[in-house]
């Protein structure tokens, strides 16, 4: 095989792992919210703010988990808002959402304006405010190997803290949700709220735990784009991201595992779209760089719309809970 | 707390409601109830629709929580704020429409909100321990792993009562149970109340067939707007005594009707099939002919093709095999016709599902009375509709059927079940069709709206209209059909004459068990 095609195509993976990681939290957190009935499309703007708050208390106080704490704090608090309105006021899930997104669209600017005069970025952090990649155990033997060693060093290693944490989150939701009694409720809730409440369980309790996890969960997908993917924050960062997660769990059919590989291959395709720019490709020439980028939106769009016809999300998703008279 | 509050409670009494008032709005749905049921007893509570029968178990099981009284369980007093409250006192209820989680198995449902811990792995070998116990005792086998939603009504109605049995119920409220079962299921879930009320536990079931009261229940209370109007032992009552007392007066249980004069076919169906977006047959090579002065019933459990035979007769689903005429006019997969076109032959369609075909429940009265027929030239200027045109013909209907209160500019919604078909009924019957397909025309309507509709449908007849009846109740089949036709997965599997139908014999057919005498089916069934 040739050389430079054998690192293109590590590199490439290596690349989609990185990619990937804040799209399978925000995918994790999207099926608690929407298995427990509460769509949620302010995962975008949970994203986004949880990237602004990451980096701004990792600017001032220099450290990486204080910025990420204060990244879930923030998060959680704007799931509660979502909650107070769909939740307590059977208010439209949509709206919420989307009005959340205009917010953070708008008071991440307003804020790193007014905290740090950089027209809306953050300062530029040193690695030690950061999280920087991690060298799996025995990296320099194993390195060595051929293939398997790059594998090892390049794909599975060489990441920081948080990206391993996407991947155990998935475990961990498929852990709650099929085997723990919070799971079955919260599955349960999802379907037919009032076999819930008529079970003598709070339906609306049990909802807001799940919007509180998605909270947690993109809290820490925000970090991860700004302090640990990148050194600061920049206006609008999480572009679309929060919106391509909500596609990869529609097409997991709102699964963790095959979330997973639906934002992994949506990673795939990005870092691909990357690497494809100013490639000359036979008989057509050289693609512009705009069609690369734009390659993984329209394949969501063609992807969604031949298989995801068929996945049935949970029944009583958008659907306010209340008691029938 | 007072010391008079134990003694004074008998503790034989397994419910004790004390003078229960609850208000939704203006709406006074329980006005001082007060109920008393021994402890393992069945206990029935009758009623016409909107009698606050599902609103006064709804307070007991904690749905609603009441505006005034106490409750006393056991002799005990017992607030019950929610329904976790209703579950620790040893109650439980099967709603009418099933509280259970369709993508969840049988075991998962029963276990739902009484799992043994935080991790499920234990909850279900418990939960499949229990499930075996309470199969042994009661004799309620169910599969439990299956799916909810690939069982049938009648094993659905089984894991309600199971779940119920699961969190310890010894109270045990059903809330029209029968409405969707056969007879064969409804004769099963009785033997199961039986042997439950051997075991000790208390009955209260909510019906308005007071057939099934009679069989099966040792007291019976009586409920007419919001109020207990009587209590009986029901071996000392009877049905026209439970009658009366729901409708607070004499009712007819039986309609006065000359024999049918059949004269030419006006419907004629031949080899009609549809499928549905799965490939799957919910029509199947169905032939029927309806003739002028008739009345055709159509019996069969809900599911089995009915409605889909009313949704290509009245034009809203296209025929997918086979022809329909309708007084001359043949409707084929190749030419179909919309619902519009449908009803210029002649065709007028009372929809089985009132609420979201009969009727728009935002709009007022009036608008809903011209529903199909708005394009008529009457109710129209070059431009604008004519309001006072609409409201005259409006209050000129709800006169001519009774309908109450004469109000064309209420909100359809504000109108009770019964009110509401009549409406309904005002509307296709006016223009006198010569075709009426008519579905469930009496599903949730009191006693008193039932006879006065009967009337009006067999008058129809007798006026020379060919008239296609689905129901879901037997009674109403027998009564008002001339012959009755009984479906099953779309096919149909059988005809008699009313005359010479029975219950019995219908369940059976409706069930697919029975073979009826090759004399009495005129068509080929295909295999």
């Amino acid at each position: 095989m040739d050389v430079s095609m054998y690192t293109e195509i590590i590199s490439a993976l290596s690349a989609t792992m990185r990619v990937s990681t804040p799209l399978i939290l925000a995918a994790m957190a999207g099926i608690f919210s929407e298995r427990s009935g509460i769509v949620d499309i302010s995962l975008e703007g949970k994203l986004l703010a949880g990237a602004f708050i990451s980096a701004a208390v990792a600017a001032v106080t220099g450290s990486a988990w204080l910025g990420l704490g204060a990244a879930i704090v923030a998060t959680m608090l704007l799931s509660l808002l979502h909650g107070f309105a769909s939740i307590t006021h059977n208010g439209n899930q949509v709206v919420s959402g989307v009005a959340i997104n205009i917010i953070v669209s708008g008071m991440t600017v307003v804020l790193g304006i007014a905290w740090f005069h950089q027209s809306g970025q953050t300062p530029s952090l040193p690695n030690t405010a950061r999280f920087m990649p991690l060298h799996l155990p025995g990296s320099e033997t194993i390195g060595n190997i051929p293939i398997l060693g790059d594998i090892y060093t390049k794909i599975l290693g060489g990441h920081n803290l948080l990206v391993y944490v996407a991947f155990l989150s998935v475990a961990l939701t498929w852990w709650v949700l099929f085997k723990t009694r919070f799971g079955l409720r919260l599955r349960a809730v999802g379907e037919n709220p009032n076999a819930v409440d008529t079970a003598g369980i709070s339906v609306a309790w049990l909802r807001y735990r799940a919007v509180l996890i998605a909270g947690i969960l993109t809290g820490i997908g925000g970090t991860y784009i700004s302090i640990a993917q990148n050194a600061s924050f920049i206006r609008e960062m999480s572009a679309g991201q929060g919106y391509i997660a909500l596609a990869a769990m529609i097409f997991g059919k709102w699964k963790p595992v095959p979330a997973m590989f639906a934002s992994l291959m949506f990673g795939f395709l990005d870092a691909l779209s990357i690497r494809l720019q100013g490639v000359e490709i036979a008989g057509i020439g050289q693609i512009p760089v705009q069609a690369i980028q734009a390659l993984p939106y329209i394949l969501t769009v063609a992807i969604l719309a031949s298989f995801a016809g068929r996945a049935v999300a949970p029944k009583a998703d958008g659907v306010p809970y209340v008691k029938e008279r | 707390m007072a010391p008079n509050d134990i003694t004074s409670s008998d503790s034989t009494l397994a419910i004790d409601l004390r003078n229960i008032s609850k208000s939704f709005g203006t709406v006074q749905a329980n006005k001082h109830v007060n109920l008393k049921v021994e402890t393992g007893t069945i206990h029935g509570i009758v009623g016409e629709n909107g009698a606050g029968k599902s609103t006064l178990m709804s307070i007991l099981y904690g749905f609603y929580e009441a505006d005034e009284g106490e409750i006393h369980i056991f002799g005990k007093r017992t607030p019950i704020r929610n329904s976790s409250d209703a579950i620790g006192a040893g109650i439980g209820m099967v709603h009418q429409h099933f509280m259970l989680v369709e993508n969840f198995t049988v075991l998962e449902n029963v276990m739902l909100g009484a799992e043994s811990g935080a991790m499920l792995a234990r909850s279900i070998t418990d939960a499949a321990a229990e499930l075996d116990r309470l199969e042994h005792e009661f004799g309620l086998s169910v599969d439990k792993d299956a799916l909810i939603s690939d069982l049938p009504v009648g094993q659905l109605q089984r894991v309600e009562i199971l779940k119920a049995l699961y969190r310890g119920a010894r109270i045990l409220i059903l809330d029209e149970p029968t409405g969707v079962l056969t007879p064969q299921e409804t004769d099963q879930l009785f033997a199961i109340l039986r042997s439950l009320r051997e075991q000790g536990t208390t009955v209260i079931i909510i019906t308005h067939k007071l057939r099934e009261i009679m069989a099966l229940t040792d007291h019976v209370s009586v409920m007419r707007q919001g109020e207990i109007v009587a209590s009986r032992t029901t071996s000392e009552t009877s049905r026209e005594e439970l009658a009366e007392l729901m409708v607070g007066r004499k009712v007819r249980m039986t309609i006065d009707k000359a024999p049918a004069q059949p004269g030419d076919p006006l419907l004629r169906v031949e080899n009609l099939s549809v499928h549905d977006h799965y490939g799957v047959a919910r029509l199947d090579h169905v032939s029927l002919e309806v003739c002028a002065g008739e009345i055709v019933g159509i019996a069969g459990v809900s599911g089995n093709g009915q409605s889909e035979l009313l949704d290509v007769l009245s034009g809203i689903l296209p025929p997918g095999e086979g022809e329909v005429l309708i007084n001359d006019h043949t409707v084929t997969p190749a030419h179909h016709t919309d619902p519009e076109q449908v009803r210029s032959y002649s065709v007028a369609h009372v929809p089985e599902d009132r609420l979201r075909r009969g009727l728009v429940r935002e709009f007022m009265a009036a608008e809903s009375a011209i529903l199909g027929y708005q394009n008529a030239s009457e109710y129209n200027g070059i431009f604008l509709t004519k309001p006072s045109a609409i409201i005259n013909h409006s209050r000129h209907l709800m006169e001519a059927f009774d309908v109450r209160p004469t109000h064309p500019s209420l909100k359809s919604a504000n109108f009770s079940g019964g009110n509401q078909q009549k409406l309904i009924l005002a509307r296709e019957m006016d223009p006198n069709p010569k075709v009426l397909l008519v579905g469930q025309p009496t599903r949730g309507v009191d006693i008193g709206a039932i006879e006065f509709i009967h009337k009006q449908i067999v008058a129809m007849r007798d006026e020379g209209s060919a008239v296609l009846l689905v129901s879901g109740e037997l009674d109403e089949l027998m009564s008002l059909a001339d012959r009755i036709i009984v479906m099953f997965e779309g096919r149909i599997v059988g005809e008699v004459a009313a005359a010479e139908a029975d219950e019995k014999m219908l369940g059976l057919m409706m069930a697919n068990a029975h073979t009826p005498e090759p004399t009495l089916s005129t068509e080929e069934v295909p295999a």
